[in-house]
């Protein structure tokens, strides 16, 4: 009987790339790839026949030509006269704008239907799931055009306001709900309204360092300082003192009544408004369920150690429960964000002029070159969801259990 | 020191009986003390809340309550409220069927009523459980039975397809005790060569030889809830293998593989589904052979089918990660190849894990469907924007309109959301 001492040598053989497992995965992504690349190959072949046969080329030069049409929402000017390619910007900010805000108004009704629905008040606890469940369950697109119909037909027109008895009145005389959208009072920058700004700024850091240090005297004296009085008086004091001294540089520009329509101040559109609301409205419910598990997920002998080392129920919810429940509600949120930022392309549906409205819509529909709009915007959007999950993961890392 | 009837002066020998417990200890009074004023805060707090129902209540109850139901225009609403305020529910009894089925001819409602309700029998087996294995056959069946009634046309060709899937399935049968994976590729590969190839002439010839059609209907009729409905449980069901395939290549450790499904998966979920229907209504026809002419819901079914796919594989990918390594050690250890212990070990437990988030998405999906209203489809809002509400009759019936789309959207979803729970707390067998 012979032993054997060491393994037999094997040859290198084709049959080994099928059935060897040590070579087999290189023949599949062999394979893969060359089906991919053929994928490739024959889906850009038949765009270069079908474009040849249309007479068409892939030309990103009608972005520097005249854009020739209007866009009633803008954050930086805009005439008709300018260009496809900031066209596309006034648009692209447009959709910044109402993610930023959007996403602002979303968290602040999540977290706040949340921690109501945790209430122990059993009609405001039935009251937000029945809020939930309701946003939850039907498409945001009924949404938008349900809270766009209620601005168009449940608010008074601008000529309601007209005349010595008008139907309808200013909020503080400040602020106009019509049904072509929201006058509010525009900032006026004077001379010296800069120093102000400045003052506020300084305030703000003066505020986070005084933070700091009462973390500081807390965690190496045990000495307890009064953060919230000194805050509010840093918050306001400074700001105030230095408004009256230069001699009131900040002015507000209300909207009046003109002839026809209000004059003055800025106009925020109905549709602004609609989507701003209506998607802040859907999402919020989506975040209202996350901030909830993230709540409960924390075990109640988190809550009794607390109570047991003395501190007051605000101080657990602020220094025990919430860290902890915020570690678990970030993940879910930022795809929540992601999500808002996305829907925001929906701004088409009420004609709120974000990129999708100008680079996907009118720039497209004008010039034809459906092939690099709808490219550049889906790079568009690609970037921004990419920044936005990026920065969100930042975050997430800075509040993670660091564990050794 | 014990107490002695000579020393004391009274012992009791009999419990007394117990007192009633304070009156705001009990009943309604004690309940709403406790749920609804248990302290000032929540005091304002109820009555807030009290207020806002009670406003929404004043607001919607005599809208609906003075409905009018029966009549022929807005105008004619507006006169037989006669100042009052009321819905015009008249539109939705009017145009109902236009709803459902868009401009799906009128004499044919029948055979799409009969694909929605067969919808359900088919649904059925997959839903519950407890039902006879046997009904699977017939939801096998359903999608080329839905076909041939909602599309109409020459019977063949769904019989064909049929018959193409039939051998597909043989070829993999045949295949599978080789290699698992190249019989599914073999097998989809003969079933889309004979779909391909063989589909067009051989129903021709049938045809020619026994006629038995319905009458044919084109796409662009078909629109409606009916749309949402092919949409959503087309795009779902297509969406789930190739997301459990795109959930593997991601987890696979073949470099090449798990980057392709990285990118496409990032990519898919970077960008919103509005562009990629876009992509579907203008830039699709250009990378397909010249000539070649698909139609709109075909390319739009696409479009959203790679859209979920890329998050059902994200939600699978998360069952995938929470099964303990244990597992995937325990199925090598019994020598099981890579595909036989994901289909017989991995797979079942990593869905099950997953199927709250896949219900999930599988809600979102269907309300997406909507969005195709805006590259000018005729779903249900293409309806209510687009034929009713421009028509002269109903010009301004917003609510009314939006509000039975809201419901319609509200009671599918909510049943998908209630169902799903159902299924988890019935699948909790490890913690029973």
């Amino acid at each position: 009987m012979s032993t054997l001492s060491e393994p037999p040598k094997q040859s290198f053989h084709l049959g080994m790339l099928l059935n060897d497992t040590r070579y087999r995965g290189y023949t599949f992504q062999l394979i893969a790839l060359l089906a991919l690349v053929a994928l490739f190959g024959w889906m850009v072949s038949n765009a270069i026949a079908n474009l040849a046969a249309l007479g068409q080329d892939i030309n990103f030069g009608f972005l520097s030509d005249q854009a020739g049409y209007d866009i009633n929402q803008q954050l930086i000017p805009f005439e008709s006269t300018d260009t496809h390619m900031r066209a596309a910007i006034v648009g692209v900010l447009n959709t910044l704008l109402i993610a930023i805000l959007g996403c602002i108004l979303a968290t602040i009704i999540g977290v706040l239907v949340g921690v109501l629905r945790l209430s122990s008040n059993w009609l405001v606890a039935r009251l937000m799931s029945v809020y939930v469940e309701i946003f939850r369950n039907v498409p945001v697109l009924i949404w938008i055009l349900i809270v766009f119909n209620v601005m168009a037909n449940a608010l008074p027109s601008p000529s309601a306001f007209r005349g010595d008895e008008p139907e309808a009145s200013m909020l503080f005389g400040a602020f106009a709900f019509t049904n072509s959208g929201v006058y509010v009072p525009l900032p006026l920058w004077l001379e010296g309204s800069g120093i102000v700004v400045g003052v506020f700024f300084a305030s703000l850091a003066a505020i986070w360092g005084l933070r700091r240090y009462a973390r500081h005297l807390l965690y190496s004296e045990g000495r307890v300082i009064p953060v919230l009085p000194i805050g509010l008086a840093l918050f306001f004091i400074p700001t105030l003192l230095a408004f009256f001294v230069l001699g009131r540089p900040i002015a507000l520009e209300y909207p009046e009544m003109g002839r026809f329509n209000f004059q003055n101040g800025i106009q925020v559109r109905g549709s602004f408004i609609a989507l701003w609301l209506a998607l802040s409205l859907y999402t919020g419910a989506f975040i209202a369920e996350n901030v909830r598990g993230a709540i409960q997920s924390v075990s109640k002998g988190q809550t009794e150690a607390a109570a047991s080392l003395g501190l007051r129920p605000g101080r657990i919810m602020s220094l025990v429960v919430l860290p902890q429940a915020l570690r678990v509600m970030i993940p879910p949120n930022i795809s929540q964000y992601l999500n808002l930022t996305k829907n925001s392309s929906l701004a088409a549906a009420v004609g709120y002029m974000d990129i999708t409205g100008t680079l996907g819509g009118v720039t497209l529909n004008q010039t034809g070159r459906s092939f690099e709009a709808i490219l550049l915007l889906m790079a568009f959007y690609l970037a921004i969801s990419l920044a936005i999950s990026g920065i969100m993961n930042l975050y997430n890392n800075s509040v993670k259990l660091k564990e050794r | 020191m014990a107490v002695h009837p000579e020393t004391a002066a009274f012992v009791r020998h009999d419990q007394l009986p117990p007192q009633d417990p304070p009156a705001s200890e009990v009943g309604p009074m004690h309940w709403i003390r406790a749920n609804l004023f248990s302290s000032i805060g929540h005091g304002a707090m109820t009555l807030i809340a009290l207020y806002c129902i009670y406003a929404l209540l004043a607001a919607v109850v005599p809208w609906i309550w003075n409905g009018v139901w029966e009549a022929d225009s807005i105008r004619q609403c507006r006169e037989i409220l006669d100042g009052k305020r009321g819905a015009c529910f008249a539109v939705l009894t009017e145009r109902w069927p236009q709803l459902l089925f868009g401009n799906y001819p009128a004499e044919h409602y029948d055979r799409a009523s009969l694909a929605f309700v067969l919808l359900f029998v088919a649904l059925a087996p997959v839903l519950f459980f407890d039902l006879p294995r046997k009904l699977l056959w017939f939801t096998g069946l359903f999608p080329f039975i839905a076909y041939w009634l909602i599309w109409g046309g020459s019977i063949w060709v769904p019989v064909l397809a049929l018959a193409g899937v039939v051998l597909g399935f043989f070829v993999y049968r045949a295949l599978a005790d080789r290699s698992f994976f190249g019989a599914i590729i073999a097998g989809i590969a003969a079933t889309l060569f004979f779909a391909i190839v063989m589909l067009g002439p051989v129903a021709g010839v049938l045809t020619s030889v026994l006629n038995i059609s319905l009458d044919p209907v084109e796409s662009r009729q078909i629109g409606g809830f009916m749309i949402n409905f092919i949409l959503g449980t087309t795009c779902i069901a297509l969406s789930l293998p190739l997301g459990i395939a795109l959930a593997l290549g991601r987890q696979s450790n073949l470099p090449i593989i798990k980057t392709i499904c990285v990118v496409f998966i990032e990519f898919i979920r970077g960008v919103p589904l509005i562009t990629l229907l876009f992509v579907a209504s203008v830039m699709l026809a250009y990378f397909l052979p010249p000539g070649s002419n698909f139609d709109l819901i075909l390319r739009v079914i696409i479009m959203i089918t790679l859209f979920a796919a890329a998050y059902m594989a994200e939600a699978i990918r998360g069952g995938l990660s929470a099964l303990p390594t244990g597992q995937y050690e325990a199925g090598a250890s019994l020598g099981l190849d890579y595909w036989q212990s994901m289909r017989l070990i991995i797979l079942p437990q990593a869905l099950k894990i997953s199927i709250p988030s896949i219900v999930n998405i599988a809600i979102g999906l269907f309300k997406d469907t909507t969005l195709v209203s805006i590259i000018s489809m005729f779903d249900v809002l293409g309806m209510i924007g687009g034929p009713i509400l421009s028509s002269t009759e109903w010009f301004g019936v917003y609510w009314e309109l939006l509000g039975a789309a809201a419901v319609m959207f509200f009671i599918f979803c909510y049943g998908i959301s209630q169902y799903s729970q159902y299924l988890e707390r019935k699948l909790a067998t490890d913690r029973r």
